[in-house]
């Protein structure tokens, strides 16, 4: 090796450090939040007596906190229900957002059904898809019950066999190999 | 009608033919009429900038040329227009979740001709988008994407990429309902892209949801990054216009055989 060759290889090497150590960072800091674990809020959404296994009662709760109406969802709760093959004493919150495209869906309470309003997906009484263009059931919150209060904690998704998976975005399939397809993502806890 | 030619810097002028006298050299009056071309020689004595301008401005163009080559500077218009007036709308727009709408409302109603400007912005987007894809469509119906002007289209595709994320971004800024649901549809339907689609949507909206870093980061890349990468790539597309020249209409016949050329059977 010369010695012009190698200053010229030193001199890119040095110029190539230098530009990493600039943009490197810039792209960690940019992509931060891909990685950051989201706060986990709580909550309160009412007395356990007042759900019942019947129907839904809606609750406006916050999932970002600071950003005003941005930071709010709707959260749908009522008590499990045995016919369901689920315990009366655990407490169930569906999700509004839709599996499809991600609008706010409604109860129905005449029909016993979820319906959204852009494109038409229709979900039953347990969240499951009927009708229309959504790839999984609704997703739900955490619940639990502290201080008297039913509380609603953070979001996970479902499964068709309404089996917990880490909380995906709208319009991604889950289950079977759609969990590979669609990854989990470490900026959402774990599901229960 | 001619552009006269005192009022064009020396350097600038299409240079006079051979055995011409060039235009110039009279009295004082004569004399003061240059200064402005003085100025220009000055600068060019020290930049040899003439030799280029005139490169760009006197470059020939086929025959045929017409009213659809206008499509691309028709863009480059738009996209200035979008420039300009989307530096005076920074001027009175808040990036925050709490504060964006507010900010809107206050410059389109209260501030002196917002309304105008930010029209200017908004329907200048839409124009935007028009005309670049008139502009691409002319590229492909005339052929002029063809050798050796591939790599210019492939700019131009990125360039038209880079103006559709310019429409993306700039849909969530005024913050309305429409905008706020438009872009929770579009991070959705970014995040069913397999494997990389749900990383994606969180780095697009800083977070799995939609929240006040979600504003900012795409003002960011509305108003700094992208249109930095416009600029450069509009350079680049242009050098390859200057440098190769346009093409011919399609309908246009090449130059045929000069007679002297003869087929002769022995």
């Amino acid at each position: 090796m010369t010695r012009r060759r190698a200053f010229s290889v030193a001199v890119q090497a040095f110029g190539g450090l230098a530009g990493a150590a600039v943009v490197l960072p810039a792209v960690g800091f940019a992509l931060a939040p891909v990685f950051d674990e989201e706060e986990v809020i709580w909550t309160p959404v009412g007395a356990p007596d007042d759900f019942t296994q019947d129907t839904y009662k809606p609750s406006v709760i916050t999932i970002v906190e600071d950003v005003g109406e941005t930071g709010k969802t709707t959260a749908y709760v009522r008590r499990g229900s045995p016919e369901l093959d689920e315990s009366p004493q655990e407490f169930v919150a569906v999700s509004n957002r839709c599996a499809h495209a991600g609008c706010p869906t409604r109860f129905v309470e005449a029909a016993g059904n979820f319906i959204c309003p852009c494109h038409g997906g229709v979900y039953d009484f347990q969240g499951k898809v009927i009708g229309g263009p959504p790839v999984r059931p609704l997703d739900r919150f955490q619940t639990r019950v502290q201080n008297g209060q039913v509380q609603v904690g953070p979001r996970y998704s479902v499964t068709s066999q309404l089996d917990p998976v880490r909380a995906r975005d709208p319009g991604e399939f889950t289950g079977g190999v759609w969990n590979y397809i669609y990854p989990p993502r470490p900026s959402v806890p774990p599901p229960p | 009608m001619r552009f006269p030619q005192t009022l064009i810097p020396a350097p600038l002028r299409r240079p006079a033919p051979p055995g011409e006298k060039a235009p110039g050299d009279g009295g004082p009056v004569e004399r003061a009429k240059q200064a402005p071309a003085d100025v220009v020689g000055w600068v060019d004595e020290r930049t040899g900038a003439s030799g280029f301008l005139t490169g760009m401005l006197y470059r020939k163009v086929p025959k045929g040329t017409n009213w659809f080559y206008t499509l691309g500077s028709a863009t480059l218009f738009a996209f200035t227009i979008q420039a300009l007036t989307g530096v005076f709308l920074a001027m009175y727009y808040t990036p925050s979740p709490t504060e964006a709408y507010d900010s809107v409302t206050h410059l389109t109603n209260d501030v002196f001709l917002g309304e105008f400007v930010r029209g200017m912005h908004k329907w200048g987007a839409t124009v935007m988008i028009i005309v670049i894809f008139l502009h691409m469509g002319r590229t492909f119906f005339f052929g002029a994407y063809k050798y050796p002007r591939e790599l210019n289209w492939v700019i131009g595709v990125v360039l038209l990429i880079l103006t559709l994320v310019m429409g993306l971004t700039g849909y969530l800024l005024p913050f309305d309902q429409r905008s706020y649901w438009a872009t929770v549809v579009a991070n959705n339907i970014t995040a069913t892209g397999p494997v990389v689609g749900p990383y994606l949507a969180d780095f697009l909206r800083a977070g799995p949801e939609v929240g006040g870093t979600t504003i900012q980061r795409f003002y960011a890349i509305h108003m700094l990054l992208v249109p930095g990468l416009i600029i450069a790539l509009i350079g680049a597309h242009l050098y390859l216009v200057v440098k190769l020249g346009t093409t011919a209409p399609p309908w246009l016949r090449g130059e045929t055989k000069p007679k002297s050329l003869r087929r002769e059977e022995v």
